[in-house]
């Protein structure tokens, strides 16, 4: 069994013996790769209707018949031409790796397109296997697939199937190990047109009269070449420089036929031939109204558009405010029964650090049960019926005032649940500086902890009003700060390219799933934060080490933002979770709290707690997506904007309260 | 090149009226008189030459609209002028509120050749400096700023002229279709947009145009895309005429 390289044969029997293969599976973005991976090996992977999760290649065991199989869930691309770490990191797994199989997930509903994939993965004369996904949505649009057609067209198994609810996996496992076992069946090539297609041949015959060994297949390196591929052409070696010289005058003999550059022409041929196949193997029932676009006319309205993306997005924080503050408050009585909650800070060390994790635990479930895991259920429902890159679009040109594009506003709506996602989230995006701008904006946004902070201060002590008050102060900051970055950040920002898919009803199973998978990444960071540093902070208090810095900040505090002294501590607690700014308040004062706080402190305290300072679980995630100096920095920013406009907000409360 | 030579208070007429609408709908005389800041009398004189050239349609009391040759000069000369600004502001820092009266005197002088030149060395530019108007596309028959470059570099010289109209995604209207034909851009958008499905020739419809300058949604080989308005301005099609 030890093999000690890996060998490619598979018309050989003894492969019959090998029980670990690998299977990859490759496809656009948002064709159900992820919903596929899910369903397959049980593991980690986010589902949506959007495009361009996978970043990370996603790995995952499934055990079938006699095989432990290995599948490798690769990010959602259109092609292998841009060079974007997506195509770069699915390239080089394909050939450089070698999977035994790679799984094709092909949309049936937006065909054309999918082929023009898969043309690419054919020249690349991988060990193929076609997911024709989805075809429940195409049926909807009207639209019938010849599975059997399809097969003989493009000469690879096809395989139907609806991965939403399992309907034609257990035939997909089996058809990618009959291609292991067998072997693939003989390349069955795909001819272009015939100026381009005389014109690979030649090539081809030329690169093969040379005594040069190249890695990869050769008709795929001919095409390449004459796409005047930048990284193919490093391929070949100086002393072949007549290759090169030879591709380039048969592409500009095409160019002088087409009157395109050489990699527009190859495009252009792959999308005509996807075109024909496509063409050939779909039958249109015509006649039927396509509920998805006469839904586009209501959601992308120019009026009702807005509406509707206000009223969703206000609604998901709505529902979350109510739904969470009344299970939180069930929630914490509950806990109440066994031990008290609130921090404590006198007795003994071991008392208060038992204090502290005791209260981190709690603090955890009563933060994600009630809170996160609301909203994120609806999130994903908005997610997966594909109302939520409608509302990209509608909100494309406000994005662009802070510097970013439609596609941003999604990794910023997930910081409402919790920032740290939602930093993870800003991987869709395409340039650093684009993630950086979004990061930025996210740490701004009230999550579940600031909300908890902001409902409990103001809303029970200053009234309701307030509360949406702040909430709106603090979407003009982002949009404010935001704007300052973006005009700080030098770089230009890329425009909206983005695929709108078809509505559709979301899947319970997809939600529960995609529910569970975030709600469970965000316990494994913010848990342990929450346990160690809540004993850490209180052991530190209760040695008295903070006092004095309490004391260093009321120059701050009290002159500055007219808070009491004691908002120095709570701040410093704060930044290990937010809630901690009104647990402390309560441990130090007792419920009654309108006694000691005047309407203004609370409100000004609020404002403060919202915008001050990254949670010590975001600047973590922050230095690790962009390292400590771009973390410093963005909490920095922060802190600088919090105390600034803090301050100014705190004269104008005096003046009009 | 291929009209006759018009003078250059027939350009600076035709490019008035180009500014005030660019699809050749009805221009009234008088707001052509306010543009040019000349007498309704020489305009209604330059307005009747102009109709009798073909340029334009002029009808009394109704208005004038750019006909199709009319719009192609238009353009023509509105590109020149706002290269040349670009060219000044850029390259030679002149202050912008003197950029415009300057690229107005030297755009009747430039010649084609020198404006595919300065195109170039400009970066295909798809702004004006002053105020962020478009530059109309070029008028040569390249389907890709890359090409135009690839024959600078081989130094090709002869380039035909495009025979079919040009007008940028972001000018039609929701359900308006059309067969693209040219696509400005640096090469990494350009290589999305062929990842796409947008490769010249492709016809492709609006479906949603969202409003405040936001994206464009069109539907191209069965499928949608949003694309910036940024973008869908600088992907030209020949419109297909109305059915």
């Amino acid at each position: 069994m030890n093999q000690p390289a890996r060998m490619k044969v598979f018309d050989d029997k003894e492969d019959f013996n090998r029980r670990k293969i690998t299977i990859a599976l490759a496809g656009n973005a948002n064709v159900g790769k992820s919903v596929i991976f899910n369903h397959l090996t049980g593991s980690n992977q986010i589902i949506g209707n959007w495009p361009g999760k996978t970043v990370e290649i996603a790995r995952g065991k499934l055990n079938f018949e006699n095989y432990e199989i290995e599948i490798v869930d690769l990010p959602g691309i259109y092609s292998f031409s841009t060079y974007s770490l997506e195509e770069i990191v699915s390239r080089e797994y394909i050939l450089t790796e070698k999977p035994d199989v790679v799984i094709n997930v092909v949309d049936a509903s937006v065909l054309e397109r999918n082929l023009f994939f898969t043309l690419q993965l054919k020249e690349m004369e991988v060990p193929l296997v076609v997911c024709l996904n989805q075809i429940d949505v195409a049926r909807k649009k009207g639209i019938e697939v010849d599975d059997k057609k399809l097969q003989k067209l493009l000469g690879v198994p096809v395989v139907p199937t609806v991965a939403v609810r399992g309907e034609g996996l257990y035939s997909l496992i089996r058809s990618a190990l009959k291609v292991v076992k067998e072997g693939p069946a003989k390349q069955k090539i795909i001819r272009y047109g015939d100026e381009v297609e005389e014109r690979i041949e030649k090539l081809v015959s030329f690169i093969e009269s040379k005594p040069i060994r190249l890695e990869y297949p050769l008709r795929w390196v001919a095409i390449k070449l004459l796409e005047n591929d930048p990284e193919i052409r490093k391929l070949i070696p100086d002393s072949h420089k007549d290759i090169i010289e030879y591709s380039e005058s048969l592409s500009r003999e095409l160019e002088k036929i087409h009157g395109e550059p050489g990699f527009s022409i190859i495009s252009s041929e792959r999308y005509s031939v996807a075109g024909k196949i496509a063409g050939q193997v779909q039958k249109r029932a015509s006649g039927e109204v396509n509920i998805s676009e006469r839904l586009d006319q209501i959601v992308m309205h120019r009026v009702f558009g807005y509406v509707i993306s206000l009223l969703v997005i206000g609604g998901l924080l709505l529902w979350t405010f109510f739904i969470g503050n009344f299970f939180s408050g069930i929630l914490s009585r509950l806990f109440e029964f066994f031990q008290p909650v609130d921090p404590q800070v006198s007795g003994t060390l071991i008392a208060i650090l038992w204090n502290g994790a005791f209260g981190g635990i709690v603090a955890g479930i009563t933060l994600v049960i009630p809170f996160v895991i609301p909203f994120y259920t609806l999130l994903t429902v908005i997610e997966d019926s594909g109302i939520l890159t409608r509302i990209a679009f509608m909100m494309d040109s406000l994005m662009h005032k802070i510097g970013l594009h439609g596609k941003a506003l999604i990794p910023l709506i997930l910081g409402y649940g919790c920032n740290v996602p939602a930093i993870h989230a800003t991987r869709i995006l395409e340039s650093r500086r684009e993630r950086l701008l979004a990061s930025l904006a996210i740490t701004f946004a009230p999550c579940s902890a600031r909300t908890i902070v902001l409902l409990g201060l103001v809303a029970v002590f200053a009234g309701i009003k307030w509360a949406i008050i702040l909430y709106i102060i603090d979407f003009l900051v982002i949009l404010g700060v935001g704007r300052i970055a973006f005009r700080a950040l030098p770089g230009e920002t890329p425009g909206l390219i983005m695929e709108l898919h078809s509505f559709r009803v979301p899947s319970l199973w997809v939600v529960m799933r995609q529910t569970w998978i975030r709600t469970k990444s965000l316990i494994y960071l913010v848990f342990p934060i929450y346990i160690f540093g809540s004993s850490g902070v209180q052991a530190l208090y209760a040695l008295g080490i903070l006092d004095p810095v309490g004391r260093l900040l009321s120059p701050l505090t009290v002159t500055w933002l007219g808070l009491p002294a004691i908002t120095g501590i709570l701040l410093i607690f704060g930044i290990v979770r937010k809630e901690y700014i009104l647990l402390m308040l309560v441990a130090i004062y007792g419920m009654n709290l309108s006694q000691y706080l005047t309407q203004i402190q609370f409100v000004v305290l609020a404002f403060i707690g919202m915008l001050y300072l990254p949670c010590l679980s975001t600047i973590t995630i922050l230095a690790r997506e962009f390292g400590w100096k771009s973390s410093a920095i963005i909490s920095l920013t922060n802190l600088v904007t919090a105390i600034v406009l803090g301050g100014v907000f705190y004269r104008i409360l005096s003046f009009i309260m | 090149m291929m009209d006759e030579r018009l003078s250059e208070n027939a350009e600076e007429c035709l490019e008035a009226m180009y500014k005030i609408t660019r699809n050749g709908k009805r221009v009234s005389t008088s707001a052509l008189t306010e543009k040019l800041n000349v007498s309704p009398s020489s305009v209604t004189k330059m307005l009747k030459r102009l109709d009798e050239k073909g340029y334009v349609d002029y009808s009394p009391g109704k208005g004038t609209n750019l006909t199709r040759k009319g719009i192609r000069n238009a353009r023509r000369i509105t590109r020149k002028h706002r290269l040349l600004e670009r060219f000044l502001h850029d390259f030679l820092k002149l202050r912008r509120d003197r950029i415009h009266d300057q690229a107005c005197e030297m755009e009747h002088s430039l010649s084609d050749d020198a404006e595919m030149a300065l195109c170039q060395v400009l970066g295909f530019p798809d702004r004006c400096p002053d105020d962020q108007q478009p530059i109309p596309p070029c008028d040569f028959e390249f389907s890709s700023c890359e090409e135009c470059m690839e024959r600078r570099e081989k130094g090709i010289d002869e380039v035909n002229l495009r025979k079919s109209d040009t007008m940028s995604l972001a000018d039609m209207k929701e359900g308006e279709s059309g067969r693209v034909v040219f696509v400005r851009g640096d090469h990494k958008v350009m290589r999305r947009l062929l990842d796409m499905g947008i490769t010249p020739g492709t016809t492709v419809r609006v479906l949603k145009i969202a409003p405040l300058g936001g994206p464009v949604e069109i539907s191209v080989r069965g499928s949608s895309i949003a694309l910036g308005r940024s973008i869908a301005s600088n992907i030209f099609v020949d419109p297909d005429k109305s059915e």
